[in-house]
């Protein structure tokens, strides 16, 4: 019973980045830009984002940097993609590439360095209910925030007038140029809000998660929160529900090595990946939800000149 | 102001200049970058851009790094030449290193090989020794093969992303290959490393120059390059692939199956990765080890689009990315700095190309403030218009 309750709050734990970061690329996408650097922002805020945690003693300082380390990557990759017109996947791939290599150089140093672990911060008195108290109520507040920030994200998306804009966008550039919209900077704006949150979710990983920096450490979550946005078929509360559920495949392999059932462990280790892909296959295969609501002009450029 | 103006055609003399730009940027930036870590900028240039090519050993470890890289980025460019976003490249690298590593192990295990290494002898070999290395590089390319192939019946059949796709697989790849090498394939007198067994020097890739580990894989690589011009400038099948990718709707019209072409360029992307894994463990390595992945995949990304998706070019584009790759190597002993500086600059690379080639299709001019702003409402009412 104990057992199953700490596992859930593993699962939200560990869903946590997918959260934020998918909800990131979830902004940039409404407003029509796919950016395929996910990654490489998440590894960059990461080692960031754990650096400034090392020497202030403060997660709060990390996560300013991460996300201040995201931004400054998307700020790049959105005057390439907005204002220079380069190709969206390209400078994506490129966006990644640079992050891997330039996170891995910079954080030389600090491999091998350990913040102190992060004491959750139990709710009072809801953590006291059994069962239910340890599995939601002893977890970080980023875990919550998240939470809340997928709410903020559909109210602002669906109910207010900047969300109708930034929908507008995406869907029709041409359109939201004609009725005066600045679109290449609404565009910008939602890819450095994006990064920022890339950002954050990379310093939670280095700061509150492992909390530690190694090379790669976020392996491949950046790119499984781009397969997350289109899994919620660009639905905010669906983001949430499907990063949890990731969080909960990446959880299952402690299950059930604990369980003693005798699988290697880097059989286990796939398994998030596999479901990334067994997932993908069960959405794309029915085209009407991924064309319903994938906004329409998403991945191409757009230029008022010409 | 500087503003962007569209040109009524793309620049072909800018697709070819803009690769050189964007090496003299990446130089440029590197040189600030030694400046900034307290290193002289000439020395550190020295090691990346001179020092590789000083003598035959340094230029053997020079073809030797570019063969991978030339055969990825080939494959790589049949994909995106056909609007194929195959970024998997790393993963079916490790695939062709496992299936071709799996043969030379059996081949190994079951002492059909040399009389060198072995103690004792089988008494008759399987088939002429000779064969052995040319089985290991086949099986290999059928094992990455076989690794785009799921990225292409996923696509196929569900629609499935290939982007996403492809790269799960390099992680699902790197862990089956730590499964195996901790696992079933351990070398049990191997004290406890997870690694295999050294392969029979039977199945090794002969050496192309003595007293360098440069192979035949070199040559291979260069047929490979020719074979795939000839592809797509004279077949039909590469005509076929370009004009998917260059506009779908036409080659739907010509009657074009987007099918065939998906198939073709992702079988044969992920047969010429393969090829280079198992080159690189019948090769250099000789053994299977979890550290087989060295990121050859993910730059020949960038050597792809250095190359302009070109044979030639990417010949010249791979040679470059093997010069960084051993001037990273290089820089750790000589300027104690980390290795990962070759991916710095390998991803700096592909962003200042990026950069650079809107040029291709946009002419810069300044516009004083004023004017600039009129220009600007004039566009944006024909915008508006459009």
């Amino acid at each position: 019973m104990n057992e199953t309750a700490l596992l859930i709050a593993a699962a939200l734990a560990s869903g946590t980045p997918l959260v934020l970061a998918g909800l990131g690329l979830l902004l940039n996408e409404k407003a029509g830009v796919l950016n395929l650097g996910a990654e490489g922002m998440m590894l960059v805020a990461a080692i960031a984002g754990f650096a400034a945690a090392f020497h202030t003693g403060e997660a709060a300082v990390g996560f300013v940097a991460g996300a201040a380390a995201g931004a400054g990557m998307a700020a790049v990759f959105g005057l390439l993609v907005i204002w220079l017109n380069t190709n969206q996947y390209a400078t994506g791939l490129a966006l990644s590439l640079f992050g891997t290599g330039f996170s891995a150089f910079v954080g030389v140093s600090m491999v091998g360095k350990k913040l102190a672990d992060q004491t959750p911060n139990a709710v009072p008195l809801l953590a006291d209910i059994p069962f239910v108290g340890p599995a939601f109520f002893q977890l970080h507040p980023m875990v919550y925030a998240a939470m809340a920030l997928a709410a903020v994200m559909a109210w602002f998306l669906y109910r207010s007038r900047t969300g109708l804009v930034l929908r507008a966008v995406g869907e029709s550039p041409a359109a939201a140029h004609a009725l005066g919209y600045p679109v290449r900077r609404i565009r910008f704006m939602a890819v450095l809000v994006g990064g920022a949150l890339c950002g954050v979710a990379g310093a939670f990983l280095s700061v509150v998660y492992a909390p530690l920096w190694v090379q790669g450490l976020v392996a491949g979550r950046g790119w499984i929160a781009l397969a997350l946005t289109a899994f919620a078929t660009w639905r905010p509360a669906r983001v949430l529900l499907g990063a949890y559920l990731f969080g909960g495949v990446t959880m299952m392999q402690f299950a059930l090595q604990s369980a003693g059932v005798q699988i290697p462990s880097q059989l286990l280790a796939m398994l998030p990946y596999l479901a990334t892909i067994v997932v993908l296959v069960l959405i794309s295969r029915n085209p009407v939800w991924i064309r319903v609501n994938m906004p329409a002009s998403l991945g191409k450029p757009f230029h008022p000149g010409g | 102001m500087l503003r962007l103006e569209p040109r009524p055609q793309p620049s072909q003399w800018m697709s070819w200049v803009s690769p050189l730009l964007a090496l003299a940027f990446t130089v440029l930036l590197a040189s600030l970058l030694f400046i900034a870590l307290g290193k002289d900028p000439l020395a550190g240039l020295a090691v990346f851009f001179v020092e590789p090519l000083r003598g035959l050993r340094p230029v053997s470890e020079l073809l030797l790094k570019a063969t991978p890289l030339m055969l990825c980025a080939l494959g790589l460019a049949a994909c995106y030449r056909a609007n194929i976003w195959n970024i998997g490249a790393e993963g079916q690298f490790l695939l062709g290193a496992i299936t071709g590593g799996g043969v030379a192990l059996w081949l190994t295990m079951h002492n059909l090989g040399s009389q060198t290494l072995m103690p004792f002898q089988s008494p008759e070999p399987l088939g002429p020794r000779g064969l052995y290395a040319p089985v290991v590089l086949l099986a290999g390319a059928l094992g990455g093969a076989l690794w785009a192939a799921i990225v292409a019946w996923l696509r196929d059949k569900f629609n499935a992303n290939e982007i996403l796709v492809s790269l799960m697989l390099v992680y699902v790849a790197q862990q089956l290959l730590n499964y195996l090498v901790f696992g079933p394939w351990k070398d049990p007198q191997g004290y406890n490393f997870p690694q295999t067994k050294t392969f029979d020097i039977s199945t090794w890739l002969p050496v192309l120059l003595p007293s360098t580990r440069l192979h035949w894989g070199f040559i291979v690589a260069v047929v490979a390059v020719l074979a795939f011009w000839l592809f797509l400038s004279k077949s039909w099948r590469g005509y076929q692939l370009q004009v998917g990718g260059l506009a779908p709707a036409a080659a739907r019209y010509a009657g074009f199956s987007s099918r065939s072409t998906l198939w073709t360029a992702l079988l044969l992307s992920g047969a010429m990765a393969g090829l280079a894994g198992a080159m690189e463990v019948a090769g250099p390595v000789r053994q299977l080890t979890p550290h087989l992945s060295t990121g050859y995949g993910f730059a020949a990304i960038i050597g792809c689009f250095v190359g302009r998706l070109h044979p030639v070019g990417i010949v010249f584009s791979s040679l470059l990315l093997s010069m960084l790759l051993i001037g990273g190597e290089l820089s750790q002993s000589r300027l104690g700095l980390p290795n990962a500086l070759t991916s710095v600059f390998q991803g700096a690379l592909l962003f200042l190309l990026l950069a650079c080639d809107t040029l291709i299709n946009y002419r810069v001019r300044w516009a004083g403030r004023r004017g600039g702003q009129k220009k600007e409402a004039n566009d944006e009412s024909r915008g508006a218009q459009a």
